[in-house]
């Protein structure tokens, strides 16, 4: 019981720290330094990119493998529920640019995919 | 609190592709902690606190071999060294909130900051509390997916499998919206590129901080060469 509480603990301060920490040393009143400015409003698009491939890992990592082999392997394994619900999910955003809509339809074609199909 | 519903209604869409995941991995989350033997209360309290999806989930592992807390600690900070970035984007865009600014970085996940990483709610509306309440329901997603997850998993019947792919679909969203600002196109490819060729090297469970290093290094060279 002891343990498991400071494991708790110690991923709650480790949790706090890594979200507090930008904060803390960039304070208001104390002037960003200019480079810190520039990763500011670079950052956000590069993050929500690392963020897309983080996602996509498994599916990225086992084309990766099966590349590697050079064997065969099934739709699935070869990423093809995720390439075709990514699609989806760009085209739909594109054309009708509803959210919602290329969120929840993306999320049904990858269901039916990997629960109906293969 | 009077004046709230406009906020809450306008806030409440931009939140509702999280909810379907939260619920659906917090729901996975209560049933793997009471599958390994906690009680309820446990996954609960856990998914009120810490509120970090990924590392809760290392946490069922770290909690059952009863880690060194110490050990525990920079694990945990290792896996959310992401969310440095997250604070280094939002810095500008909380600079002058008023109120809630504490809970507001307390509570800012993948999916929270990347709402409100594009989020400019509309004039005369009071954005902290649009903020508040997007960074909110998250949270309250989280722990009711939680909650049901560890008191009622086991009569679950319907087929989720996929679901959380909810997740991956809202980041794909945002990152075809950003697309359309074009002066973001350089670092938007960075970001896909640089973690690319990281999972490639180092393998799904150790990309993301040399992917977080390269994309530092390449936005310093170009930094450097602007100034320069």
């Amino acid at each position: 019981m002891k343990t498991e509480i400071a494991v708790v603990a110690a991923m709650t301060a480790a949790t706090v720290l890594s979200r507090f920490l930008p904060f803390w040393v960039f304070k208001g009143g104390r002037s960003t330094p200019p480079f810190v400015e520039f990763l500011g409003k670079t950052l956000p698009y590069a993050t929500i990119g690392l963020l897309v491939v983080y996602c996509l890992k498994s599916p990225i990592s086992s084309v990766k493998t099966l590349l590697w082999e050079g064997g065969k392997g099934s739709p699935a394994a070869w990423g093809i529920p995720e390439i075709a619900a990514v699609a989806a999910v760009v085209l739909l955003h594109r054309w009708r640019k509803n959210a919602l809509l290329s969120i929840g339809l993306g999320t049904a074609v990858y269901m039916v995919l990997i629960q109906l199909v293969f | 609190m009077s004046g709230n519903k406009r906020e809450l209604r306008y806030a409440f869409p931009k939140t509702v592709p999280v909810m379907a995941g939260y619920l659906v991995l917090g729901a996975a989350y209560g049933i793997l902690m009471t599958d390994s033997g906690f009680s309820p209360l446990w996954p609960v309290v856990i998914s009120v606190i810490v509120y970090a999806g990924s590392l809760q989930y290392l946490g069922v592992s770290l909690m059952a071999s009863a880690v060194n807390p110490v050990y525990g600690f920079l694990m945990s900070f290792m896996l959310n060294a992401r969310h440095l970035f997250y604070g280094i984007s939002m810095l500008d865009k909380y600079r002058d909130i008023k109120r809630f600014k504490p809970y507001l970085i307390f509570a800012l996940t993948d999916e929270t900051f990347s709402v409100l990483c594009g989020e400019n709610p509309p004039a005369g509306m009071d954005r902290d509390k649009v903020y508040f309440w997007i960074a909110f329901l998250d949270h309250c997603y989280w722990v009711l997916g939680t909650a049901l997850g560890a008191l009622l998993g086991s009569l679950i019947s319907f087929d989720t499998a996929g679901m959380d792919f909810v997740l991956t679909a809202l980041f794909v969203v945002i990152f075809t919206g950003q697309w359309e600002e074009r002066e973001g196109h350089p670092s938007a490819l960075l970001g896909l590129s640089a973690a690319g060729i990281c999972l490639l090297i180092f393998g799904p469970d150790n990309f993301i901080i040399p992917a977080m290093a390269v994309i530092l290094a390449a936005l310093a060279v170009v930094y450097g060469k602007k100034k320069g």
